[in-house]
């Protein structure tokens, strides 16, 4: 059994998505029948087990893994819809120095041994936190939104993760393509034109993300609805297939004169 | 160009505004992420100005000044005379491998001529010079020069 | 270029300046809009005559500056200051429309763990000195960077939106913050047509776990991405309705506006008919 595809989900800034997608694009992998770990990065602040729904069952987490007060399987939390997700919680009284970037790596290659994917969960920065979540992984997937900030964030992320020689995608999340079409929101385009880097996928903002999180049940596993069709274009794109973006409206006839011109 | 459609529609869309703000403010960012290359941006041009003026080296500096639409490169460059020798010929122009339509110039660098030759070394076909081939430099996208000497092709 | 930063209290009164608040705007979660809600507070808090100064504490991923529209101005910033490289004075970028109001950068190239606590507080509590309101953004996380960002603040400011994660997180950061501090909450980013539906959490449905003095409710708005995007806080703008949360939130930060502040409501049949409460 070869060992799993290691990716972080990572942005610099925070509140862009990556939780929602690292949770969303695992139960989407896991509805293909893939076996994903996913990993809350986030010490001290976790949410990926309230995104997921199983913040109640946390007995064990990703410091206690390190420190020896369990075993790994112990902490690997089984999710009640999908045979196939697990997940290991981050620490909720800890902070981000609670573990290093050694002990990442063993963590991850270790959960490596058991899945097709881990996923790691990266919480908002570029330091402790950042590197330590960046440390077990082989691939990125940067998760921006078309807004100034975000995007600036992205750029300084994809520069230190270039420097590590670590390929990277984009995934840009919260779309709102009646914005871009009037001209107040970045195009898509514009987003990778100023990033340059491969697009994995494209989120329209989509206000049942916020119900879906309050339930606890990622939004993915409605594969019938617009975004479950979405997460599941993104995994399989993750595994090589070749799809088609959806297209979300392109820019109206200003927008794309100043786009001439600019 | 901006300005041409702002006289003419009024305000731009805020999403052309957003775009070129961040066109300038990661090229700050990246320039001030680089000092290594910086220094062999400095290093270089002080080595292209000496071969036609005697410049004072230790007093030499380059920065880069962020305006409103644009980031400028500034070069202070203290002259303390021209060469009195005859200038070397400019280097033939850097042989160009394939590789894609260049919207970018390169900039041949040849090693610069030892005062004590008797003739300055002839750079060869592909540009190369004393058995150094030149190191391609490309013009960054974006970047405009302020006061700097210009370059040779 | 030297300035008359420091505006004297008329002359007839012997009475030292009163020292400036310090206020630290902070949250625990990412993207909540602490930077937004610095940024538009300060603008308002300028705007209505008082001196603001406002530090981004956001080592290395700083964005303070890009939403002032101030990115082109900043020449040094805070470690250039605490490390005696520049004077503050050199450091403080005078904002384009409001002389009043100030920025002080965060580095862009640093580190949080570069910046001395000590050293920040103490240049907080300098800048006291100077001006009636320093803002403190602060970044996501509870790490170095809150840490330093909440030395010499004895105010702060939660910005929680109405979802889980983010109350989750602003519950610790209350925790964090300790007994010593006023804390005040603003909750930011309300959908009123998805409270109804039962969809999003209702301001009290967030207040009741956090339990904090509330300062303002603003709504969710296409508004502030436009203003970001062109780099003029919204909170400058009579026309929209955020930059009025945002300007009541500066009055009653001020004391001038005591009523209780108003949850934002969906807007009528009419007002989407003919666009008034955007």
């Amino acid at each position: 059994m070869s060992a799993a595809r290691r990716i972080v989900l990572t942005s610099g800034k925070g509140g862009v998505g990556k939780t929602t997608t690292t949770a969303n694009l695992g139960a989407a992998l896991a509805l293909r029948g893939k076996r994903v770990v996913l990993v809350d990065a986030d010490i001290g602040l976790r949410n990926l087990d309230l995104v997921l729904g199983v913040e109640k069952r946390i007995v064990f987490d990703l410091v206690e893994v390190v420190e020896g007060r369990c075993q790994l399987r112990q902490a690997l939390i089984k999710d009640k819809r999908l045979e196939n997700l697990l997940v290991l919680p981050a620490a909720q009284t800890r902070d981000k120095t609670a573990i290093g970037e050694l002990q990442m790596a063993e963590v991850t290659a270790q959960l490596a041994e058991l899945c097709d994917y881990v996923l790691i969960d990266c919480p908002a920065g570029i330091e402790h936190g950042f590197r330590n979540a960046v440390a077990g992984a082989s691939e990125a997937i940067i998760v921006t939104t078309p807004e100034v900030s975000s995007i600036r964030d992205a750029d300084r992320v994809i520069g230190k993760l270039r420097e590590r020689g670590m390929p990277v995608r984009l995934v840009i999340n919260r779309l709102r393509p009646e914005m871009v079409r009037s001209g107040d929101m970045l195009s898509v385009d514009d987003v990778t034109d100023i990033l340059s880097a491969e697009l994995l996928g494209i989120v329209p903002d989509d206000e049942e993300v916020i119900d879906t999180t309050n339930r606890g049940e990622p939004v993915a596993l409605q594969t019938e609805s617009r975004l479950g069709a979405i997460y599941d274009k993104i995994a399989r794109r993750l595994e090589g297939d070749v799809v088609a973006f959806t297209q979300f409206g392109t820019p109206g006839f200003f927008g794309r004169l100043f786009r001439k011109a600019g | 160009m901006l300005q041409f459609i702002q006289r003419f529609f009024g305000k731009p869309p805020s999403s052309a505004t957003a775009k070129e703000r961040l066109r300038l403010v990661l090229l700050s960012d990246h320039l001030s992420l680089a000092p290594d290359v910086v220094e062999a941006l400095k290093h270089d041009l002080i080595e292209v100005i000496s071969r036609y003026l005697d410049v004072d080296v230790p007093h030499c500096d380059v920065t880069f000044e962020q305006r409103e639409k644009e980031i400028a490169m500034l070069a202070n460059i203290p002259i303390l005379g021209v060469h009195p020798r005859p200038m070397p010929p400019p280097p033939a122009p850097y042989a160009a491998g394939p590789g894609p339509a260049a919207a970018q110039t390169s900039v041949a660098v040849a090693d610069p001529a030892p005062p004590a030759a008797p003739k300055p070394a002839k750079p060869k076909a592909n540009g190369a010079v004393n058995g150094h081939r030149p190191a391609r430099r490309k013009r960054r996208k974006g970047m405009t020069s302020g006061t700097t000497a210009p370059a040779t092709t | 270029m030297h300035e008359m930063v420091h505006e004297e209290a008329p002359a007839q009164s012997a009475v030292p300046r009163e020292r400036g608040r310090a206020i630290v705007v902070t949250s625990g979660k990412g993207g909540v809009g602490k930077t937004t809600t610095t940024a538009n507070v300060g603008a308002a808090l300028a705007a209505g005559g008082a001196s603001v100064v406002l530090v981004d504490a956001d080592v290395g991923l700083r964005n303070l500056d890009i939403v002032l529209g101030l990115e082109a101005r900043v020449r040094h910033h805070v470690l250039d200051v605490l490390e005696n490289k520049v004077t503050l004075d050199d450091a403080l970028v005078t904002d384009k429309r409001v002389p009043s109001l100030r920025l002080l950068a965060a580095a862009q190239t640093r580190e949080k763990d570069d910046v001395d606590t000590v050293a920040f507080r103490d240049l907080i509590s300098s800048l006291r000195d100077r001006f009636d309101y320093v803002l403190i953004d602060c970044p996501a996380g509870i790490e170095k960077g809150f840490v330093n960002a909440i030395a010499g603040a004895d105010e702060a400011i939660v910005v929680c939106t109405p979802e889980v994660s983010a109350v989750r997180d602003a519950d610790r950061v209350v925790g964090l913050l300790g007994d010593n501090r006023s804390i005040k909450l603003i909750i930011n980013r309300l959908r009123p047509a998805l409270v109804r539906k039962g969809k999003m959490l209702s301001v009290d449905d967030v207040n009741g776990i956090l339990r904090l003095s509330l300062l303002g409710v603003v709504a969710e708005a296409p508004d502030v991405i436009v203003s970001t995007n062109r780099g003029e806080p919204v909170a400058l703008d009579a026309a929209s309705p955020v930059g009025e949360a945002y300007r009541q939130i500066a009055q009653r930060i001020s004391g001038t506006l005591t009523a209780p502040p108003e949850v934002p409501r969906e807007p009528t049949f009419f007002e989407k008919l003919f666009g008034s409460a955007k």
